[in-house]
């Protein structure tokens, strides 16, 4: 494998799980609910991925057992915006640092222990095109299923009905609710796949990427909220956001270990802030809908669907009939 | 297809929003649901299309009792509303709006819906793209669509919320003779939920009237324009005779002012006010009352014209220069502009009497606070939170937080939810203030509360005033052509 190869492969897998998060985040964002527990949420998922495997010794079991916890840690957020109406942002807080605490301490029997790892799954035949098949093709099932994800997911709310639906709950719960769509319904249940691919996130970090059960993963949650700001709620720009944020940091890392630069590593890190304050403020501006406007009429559809895009308009704003 | 509606009523807190209310509409004919603000027509409405159950009362589709427990029931049913802001889906495109609600399978039949959607708009005359987005069409476009919606989901009554609110005067001719086709060559029944007469004279067969939450009338039209205003504003007891007032040197001079907010454009208003002076603004809502007192008070800054107070020139001043030159305004919504919901009337006070001293004097806020309690007849304590006194103390509370010695008191509905015997004490207040001059400009809805108390009366109509200077003039007749927009200028 070539420099080249080993960093992008290495991008790839390292982006994973923030990927599968931030696409978690996003379905769940996209139905107007805001699920904000993300970091407690992949930390104590994936101390349940590593416990659970040790204990049981499936990995199939490990990985279930953490996207429960993700889909029950969000549906304590959905049922307490919905049925006790409470303030989502205040609850997700909470959640998240009730996560970590929780994390912290029922994890400390598999602190540090050797857990198991995704078995490593060359695809044949795919992994010896040159350059793609090193970097893509070279993975375990999770990280494919990163990829596999967010194709899945821009095919889902662009080309079918549901997909339409549960953008509009996001986007206008009245209009939606008047064209006969079970707006809490669908809240719930949308919420809870994202919470649950929340937890997969979890996994793919305790079983893969950053193998076993340490007590670092504080922060990878808030980063993942980051990029679905940062991607403006479009699948694709939400995983090439990920990819971003962690070749950057990758390269950083590469640069200060080489000593060619002498770069705090808190600098990088604060880069997705930046990013994502920035993003916002292009997106909020106005400028962007003006190139739209100023487009040949031919092209406006594609530029807008590429450029323009904001948040859910009902984002955070729970659905009363009134 | 004939609707009946028996005896409906429904209840939000203590607002009776509807009370025992029965209508009835046969196919084939327009009719107009008028009524002021708050009438009760929305929700009424609301309720025949499905988005809300009425608390009692049936609805009868050919004279079968339904119950619609969402509004796919009542389109399923027959019945379609278009809501008064269009509920739709702005950052989709036009067809994916149209696909959205309709039935089908995992996959939407992209090609057949946009076929369906494509002849339904050439069958009305309406120029829509599929594939514009939403956000960028006009508010009428986004009407043509929403009822391209509900035609080809086999609507036969179509409710319309409203809908020549804001948009163009091509759209609503457009807009009018589709209606006028859909009822006499398809025999479909169109209900318009409206304030404005005119276009309720224009289109409709029989309007049924609403005040205050309660049937009070029904007209075939054509008809005068008074009696439908009579229906919709109370019949005008006769002006009782009052001491002449006299006014004082002028105070606030208006002179050529035009103002426009997204809604309308107001034009050429020029009013000198004196100093102990009554001046009633009329018109149906939105004719730009609002928009008038709310840049002599500051809020809205004109585009052309002057606004003085004595000698002052205040066109372009700000809320609080206005206010520190001696200028008040009570809005409507006494809980959302004017009191601060969650905090106590002592509090309340506190905050409005300017101190130096960085902090409260508790003890001082409390007794005049009771001070001002007992002289105001409010009932509550210092220490009740504001939103727990009824609308008639809330309002009697705002007028005490209001400084003496004002040169202008606005005030925007003032009475507005308020039991009679509240009423007449909000204006006795109001009058000791003038006869100690401070002019007083009020917005109302009721045409009685205007005739009784105005000096001279300002209407307004679709963003055009008429001055009413002699009180002799104030007649029911003569203000409902006025307010109706009937009399040539």
């Amino acid at each position: 494998m070539t420099g080249l190869e080993s960093t992008l492969s290495g991008i790839i897998r390292a982006a994973a799980p923030i990927v599968i998060a931030a696409q978690g985040e996003l379905i769940t964002e996209r139905s107007g609910v805001i699920n904000l527990s993300l970091d407690g949420t992949i930390m104590l998922s994936a101390m349940t991925a590593h416990a659970v495997t040790r204990i049981t010794g499936s990995l199939t079991q490990g990985v279930l057992a953490a996207m429960a916890v993700g889909a029950g840690m969000a549906f304590i957020v959905v049922f307490s915006s919905i049925a006790l109406r409470l303030n989502q942002v205040a609850v997700g807080f909470v959640l998240t640092i009730l996560g970590a605490d929780l994390a912290i301490f029922l994890g400390k029997p598999h602190f540090n222990q050797v857990g198991r790892e995704i078995p490593h799954m060359p695809i044949p035949m795919l992994k010896d095109i040159p350059l793609l098949g090193p970097v893509l093709f070279n993975h375990n099932i999770l990280i494919y299923l990163s990829l596999i994800l967010v194709a899945a997911i821009t095919f889902y709310i662009y080309r079918t009905r549901p997909g339409l639906t549960l953008r509009a709950i996001g986007e206008q719960p009245e209009a939606a609710f008047v064209r006969g769509t079970p707006v809490n319904v669908l809240r719930y249940a949308y919420t809870m796949i994202g919470g649950s691919l929340v937890g997969l996130a979890g996994a793919t970090y305790s079983l893969s990427v950053k193998l076993g059960w340490r007590e670092d993963l504080s922060g990878e949650g808030w980063i993942a909220l980051a990029i679905v700001i940062f991607g403006l709620w479009i699948p694709a720009r939400v995983a090439l956001g990920a990819f971003f944020i962690v070749g950057l940091r990758s390269i950083a890392i590469d640069l200060q270990s080489s000593r060619v630069i002498d770069l705090p590593a808190q600098i990088v890190n604060m880069l997705p802030w930046f990013l994502m304050i920035l993003t916002l403020m292009v997106a909020t501006s106005g400028v962007l809908e003006r190139v739209v406007r100023y487009t040949p009429a031919r092209f406006q559809p594609a530029a807008r669907r590429f450029l323009r895009a904001g948040p859910p308009a009902a984002l955070g704003r729970p659905f009363e009939k009134h | 297809m004939h609707v009946e509606l028996r005896n409906i009523s429904k209840t939000f807190g203590r607002v009776r929003a509807n009370e025992d209310i029965s209508l009835s509409f046969s196919a084939g004919r327009i009719y107009a649901i008028l009524g002021e603000n708050g009438a009760g027509k929305s929700t009424l409405m609301k309720i025949m299309s499905g988005y809300q159950s009425p608390d009692s009362g049936t609805i009868l589709i050919d004279g079968q009792p339904v119950t619609f427990k969402s509004p796919t029931d009542a389109i399923a049913h027959g019945i379609g509303m278009l809501y008064q802001d269009p509920l739709d889906f702005p950052p989709f495109t036009v067809l994916e709006n149209f696909i959205a609600g309709r039935p089908g399978g995992f996959f939407p039949d992209t090609a057949a819906a946009r076929q369906t959607l494509i002849s339904l708009a050439e069958r009305f005359g309406f120029h829509l793209d599929p594939d514009r987005y939403v956000d960028m069409l006009t508010i009428g476009e986004r009407q043509q669509l929403e009822i391209l919606r509900l035609l080809s989901l086999n609507v036969r009554v179509l409710i319309l919320d409203e809908p020549t609110t804001g948009i163009s005067a091509e759209q609503k001719s457009a807009l009018f003779n589709v209606l006028k086709s859909l009822a006499r060559d398809e025999g479909m029944t169109i209900i318009l939920v409206s304030h404005k007469l005119e276009d309720v004279l224009e289109l409709c067969d029989e309007a049924y009237v609403l005040r205050r939450g309660r049937y009070v009338g029904h007209k075939t039209i054509p008809c005068p324009i008074g009696d439908l205003v009579e229906l919709m504003f109370g019949k005008i007891v006769a002006r009782q005779e009052r001491p002449p007032a006299t006014f004082g040197e002028p105070v606030m001079i208006i002179d050529d002012v035009c103002l426009s907010s997204h809604r309308l454009s107001v034009h050429n208003v020029s009013l000198t006010i004196r100093a102990g002076e009554v001046i009633g603004l009329a018109g149906l809502d939105g004719s730009g009352q609002a928009e008038f007192i709310r840049s002599c008070a500051g809020l809205l800054t004109p585009e052309r014209g002057t606004i003085r107070l004595n000698h002052l020139d205040l066109t372009r001043a700000s809320y609080h220069r206005v206010a520190e030159a001696g200028v008040a305004f009570l809005p409507a919504g006494r809980l959302e502009e004017g009191l601060i919901r969650g905090m106590t009337l002592m509090e309340h006070f506190a905050l409005t009497q300017p101190g130096k001293a960085p902090w409260v004097n508790w003890m001082r806020a409390w007794q005049t606070t009771a001070e001002r309690i007992q002289t105001f007849n409010v009932k509550g304590r210092p220490n009740s939170p504001i939103q727990t006194l009824s609308g008639g103390n809330q309002q009697r509370f705002a007028l005490a937080l209001l400084p003496e010695n004002l040169k202008v008191l606005l005030l925007e509905h003032p009475t507005r939810g308020l039991d009679v015997e509240s009423a007449l004490y909000i204006w006795e207040q109001l009058l000791q203030r003038r006869a100690s001059g401070t002019a007083i400009v009020f917005i109302s809805a009721e045409l009685d509360e205007i005739v009784a108390y105005s000096d001279r009366i300002l209407v307004f109509f679709g963003g055009h005033v008429t001055l009413v200077d002699d009180p002799a003039d104030m007649n029911t007749t003569r203000l409902g052509e006025l307010i109706g927009g009937k009399l040539a200028r």
